[in-house]
Parts: C-alpha cells; structure tokens; sequence
C-alpha cells in the first residue's frame, strides 16, 4: 500500500490541515507503512461478525436519561476563551461577500 | 522528623501513609503540600514531569485541609495529602493544555469530575502533569512543551502517554496521580517507572472534562507507588456520572476492604500468545518469576489463548485514529485556542491547525480521516471493529477458564529517547500487550514485578473481568507483598 502525493494532499484538505511540502513528502511514507501494517487485518475472515459499534459492557441498559433542562455555561464564561469575539458572540473572518 | 521518610522529605511517604499522619496530627497539610513544591522545584528541571505547579490553590486546599483535621472532620484517607493530574483534565481557572501549542492558555471554564470528587474527598492538586500530545504516544515526547524523562534513567523515556503522571510518582514529588489509558497510557508508563497504574473498566469512570482522544477507548485511572495508594484513588473517583453517557451506572465495589485477601484459590489465565518470544530476556524472567510466585500464594496457573492478540495494533490504530480525526475536529480556531490570522475561514481552519498541531498529531488525524473516507470506510473503519469484536470474543472464552488474566505490560524495559521517535510504526508496537484491554474494554493493572535490562523496572499486567477491578487489586497486592520493593531512584 503506497500513498501518492496527491492523496496525502486530498485527506490533508479533508481534515483541514496545511502541510508543508516536507510533510506531505514524510507522510507520504509513514502512512503508507502504517497501512502495509494494517492490512494484515485483510487476512482475517470478518463476513460474519458484527461490528463492536460501543464499548458498553454487555447487559447494561442503554444510557439514556429524561430529557429535561440542566444548568449549563453562562454566556460569559463560554466566550472566555475566544481569540475574537463581538459583543456575545465570536467573531470570525467574513464569508460572505 | 521520624515520619519523614527517606532523605528527610515527607514526599517519599506513601498516599495512605501521608494520609493517615495527617490523622494522627504527626505532619500538616501544609508541610506535606510545600515538601511536595518544593521537591518539584528541586527534581523537575532534570525529570520534566510537570507543565505547570498550582501553589497557590494548593496551600489553600491544604490549609482547608488542616482546618478539617483539626477538627476531627477529615472527608477521607486522601485528606490533605498532594497527588497531581495530567494535564488532560479540565481544571477551573487553571491552564490545560493537553501538552499541546493549541490549547496554549485556554483557561477551563469547569473542572472535570473526577478533578471535583478528588477535591471533594479532600485531596491537594499541586499541579499539571506532562504527557504526549493529546495523549497520542508512548514516551512522552511529543508533548510540545518538553519530553519528560525517566526518573531511573534521565536518558530514557517515563513511556506515555501519562508519562508525567509516572515519572512525578517514582521522583517522589507527589503521592498519588490520574492519568488517562486509551491504548495503554496509563500501564506503560507505570511499568516503566516502577509505580502501578489502574486503567479501569469503561465506563468506570468518568470522562467528564477530560479531553477526549478516542471516546470508546479512553479512560481516566490512578497510579500509586503502592496498590493500596491507587485503589484508594479509584474509590474516590469511579462511580456514575450523569454528565458523561458511557458512564456505568453500576455500583462500586469496596476495592480496600479485600485488598489483603491473598491470591489463593485465584486460577489466572496465561495468554500462550503473550510469552510466545520477543520480549526482552529480563522482562520474561521478571514476569516468569511474578507468575512462579502466584502459584506458591495458591492461584492456579491456566494456559489460554488471545489468538485475536496479534490483531489488536492493526484495529487500534484504525478505530484511535477514526476517533481522533472526529474529536479533534473541534479545534478550529473559533471558539477557544490559538487561532492563526487568515483571510478567509478555510485558511483560518488550515493555519491554525498546521501551527497548532504536532507532528504526531497531525499524522494520526491524516491516518483517521483516510480510514473513515468514501470508498475506505468498508475496508478499514469496519473491518477493525468487526475485529474489535474478535478481541473481545477471546477475552469472554477465556474468562470461562480463569479469573483474570497475566502477562508483561511492554516487550521491553524502558527505551531510550530519540530510539524510536523517527519510526512511528515502531512506537505503536510498544503498546502491543495493553491495546487489547482497551479494545475489549476491560481493566487492566500494572504493577512492578521486578528489574530487568539496566536493572530497569518491569511491570507484570493483569486484565480483568468487566468492572472485577477489586479481584485485580486484590491479586496485584498479593504479589506486591512477595516482590522485594523498589528502592526510589536517584534523580541525578
């Protein structure tokens, strides 16, 4: 399994990250070797097992709750941390002409 | 001072023992809280183990704590006494980081829940522990800020994930720690520092304010010098949570009352897949001799199998990744962390990400949104939880046979930094005998079983039954009292 350049750049995109060329060329090579590593999965016959969907122990009940209002942040201290923010909301750069 | 403890300095006392000379008006809260600063002010330059100290909210915590004893009203055995908490858990009005430059100075609005049941059984935060990057690691060097070094070796790695959470315990800087274990984060590094370290059932405990990697992985823990000191840190923290959806409503075992029960009458299965070579000659003797001891306490040895075992990295490192790639979507720039100057919101996105993300990081969100995109989604994602199952599967066909099962905690005694930070892959193989408790979700223990390579601690792990922490407590203990202890290291 080898990754190319140009599908290192499309998963980069995909998650919203910017490599530099020295990345994507490193990566490029260490995701293909972890992939290599991975595919010994392949090797397994899996056409009649379910998927473990949840880490719950078997036998406990599903984890639901009533639906009703909890305390929750106050508006000041949600906005504590935003690098900019406008009045009680945070600002963000336009994206729309 | 004649319950000082070694070298003068009460920091080298157990949690319990601390505890219970708070008790006995024999040392203060304060006493225990400035040895405790200033044994960190005196080591952490060498071991690297904390990303920041919290002096002020602690000598006000141990003052409160004083008032309490004095009073004859102390909340619980951890009254008064220091422990510390990666820097994973969310702590109000105090910096977490998760040892990552995107979190550089988000400041908590709330703290996580087992930060409030520690502080409400009266326990002393002094500080933020040093860890990898969001937890993604093995060694502890890619926090961002500093590796942490082994406090046995200051040219070797604590291991990691809570590399930090170790190595302040065998320093001797504090009593007790939390730490977090999606993949072995919590026994890795206690096997390599000497300390014993609990990851718990999930579910056990909650996940409230902590940080998350891989949600159905990760799981808070304590680690102690002592099996007493971490289970007394696991009563004050498990237990049901309603703000976290994964947390066991369950009740809580008594884990102290039979903590002195003995290993006779246990039957403890040995993986054959586990000894079946590759591990250092020092770590197979070490967990040799461990298993010869529970045989003279009276458990039956069993042989079972994990045939799924040699399954587990391919899986994890399908399944963590997936899950990162999700829960670190939310680092975005907008709302709390760095944000990069940009002109439209893609390269916002984009550049704060680049710059706010390491190396490790960054490679583990590519890996997860490759497995969960269209058209590998099948072949990856799936497959590996389908396997998931398969691990799981061999777990319950082995507790038909035994009680618990026992086995080494690394192929090797801690490795020297800089050996495998260039190889990721061989970074990931550290974890090849803890990943399987986290796939199957059970707990696991690690605790010091003797010295290997370099005359380096080794830690025999045991994998318990779902929520059966007590049984593996009781077990560790048993062996505990057989082992000959661990002298604390020299740092320096």
């Amino acid at each position: 399994m080898s990754l190319t350049l140009d599908e290192v750049r499309r998963i980069a995109r995909l998650a919203r990250l910017r490599l530099s060329p020295e990345e994507e060329r490193l990566f490029a090579g260490q995701l293909s070797a972890i992939l290599d590593h991975v595919a010994e999965l392949s090797a397994l016959d899996v056409s009649a097992v379910e998927p473990m969907t949840h880490a719950l122990a078997a036998g406990d009940p599903p984890p639901l709750r009533a639906d009703e209002p909890q305390p929750c942040l106050a508006p000041e201290e949600a906005l504590a941390n935003a690098p900019a923010r406008a009045g009680t909301a945070f600002r963000v750069p336009r994206i729309i002409e | 001072m004649s319950v000082g403890g070694r070298g003068g300095s009460p920091t080298y006392l157990g949690l319990a023992e601390a505890g219970e000379a708070i008790g006995r008006g024999e040392l203060s809260a304060r006493a225990l809280a400035e040895a405790a600063l200033a044994r960190i002010a005196a080591t952490d330059g060498k071991v690297g183990a904390f990303l920041r100290t919290t002096p002020e909210r602690a000598l006000a915590a141990a003052d409160a704590a004083d008032a309490r004893a004095r009073a004859k009203a102390r909340r619980s055995a951890l009254d008064g006494v220091p422990v510390a908490l990666k820097d994973i858990f969310l702590t109000r009005g105090v910096e977490t980081t998760c040892a990552s430059r995107i979190l550089e100075g988000f400041v908590p609005p709330y703290d996580a829940t087992v930060v409030e049941r520690l502080e409400a059984a009266g326990a002393v935060v002094v500080g933020k522990l040093n860890m990898d990057e969001f937890a993604m690691g093995s060694s502890t060097e890619n926090s961002a800020f500093k590796p942490c070094r082994n406090p046995w070796d200051l040219g070797r790695t604590p291991g990691g994930s809570s590399g930090g959470s170790a190595a302040a315990l065998a320093a001797r800087q504090v009593h007790g720690t939390l730490g977090t274990d999606t993949g072995g984060s919590i026994r890795l590094p206690a096997a390599f520092c000497g300390v014993v370290g609990v990851k718990p059932t999930y579910g056990r405990v909650s996940r409230y304010g902590v940080i998350a990697f891989a949600s159905s992985l990760d799981q808070p823990g304590p680690l102690g010098r002592s099996v007493k000191d971490a289970a007394l840190l696991l009563q004050a923290v498990a237990g049901h949570d309603p703000r976290d959806q994964t947390s066991s409503s369950r009740p809580v075992d008594d884990y102290l009352s039979g903590l002195e029960g003995g290993a006779r009458g246990l039957r403890i299965g040995v993986p054959r897949e586990w000894l079946a070579g590759g591990l250092a000659p020092g770590v197979e003797r070490s967990v040799r001799d461990a298993l010869a001891s529970y045989e003279r306490l009276g458990a039956r040895l069993v042989d079972v199998s994990l045939p799924h075992s040699r399954y587990g990295i391919a899986a994890y490192y399908l399944i963590a990744p997936a899950e990162a790639s999700s829960n670190l979507a939310r680092y975005d720039g907008i709302r709390f962390g760095l944000r990069a100057e940009a002109r439209g919101l893609r390269e916002l996105y984009e550049e704060t990400r680049e710059r706010g993300f390491g190396a490790e990081v960054k490679r583990r969100i590519m890996l997860g949104t490759y497995a969960l995109s269209s058209g590998y989604y099948d072949a990856y994602y799936l497959r590996a939880q389908k396997v998931r199952t398969l691990v799981r599967r061999d777990f319950d066909e082995a507790f038909r046979a035994c009680d618990l099962v026992a086995g080494p905690v690394s192929p090797t005694v801690a490795f020297r930094l800089g050996e495998k930070a260039q190889d990721p892959l061989s970074m990931y193989l550290a974890d090849v005998f803890t990943i399987t408790a986290n796939l199957a979700a059970l707990p696991g223990l690690s605790l010091p079983c003797g010295r290997g390579e370099a005359g380096l601690p080794v830690g025999l792990q045991l994998v318990g039954r779902p929520f059966d922490e007590a049984t593996l407590l009781r077990a560790a203990r048993a062996l505990e009292r057989e082992v000959p202890p661990l002298p604390a290291p020299e740092v320096g």
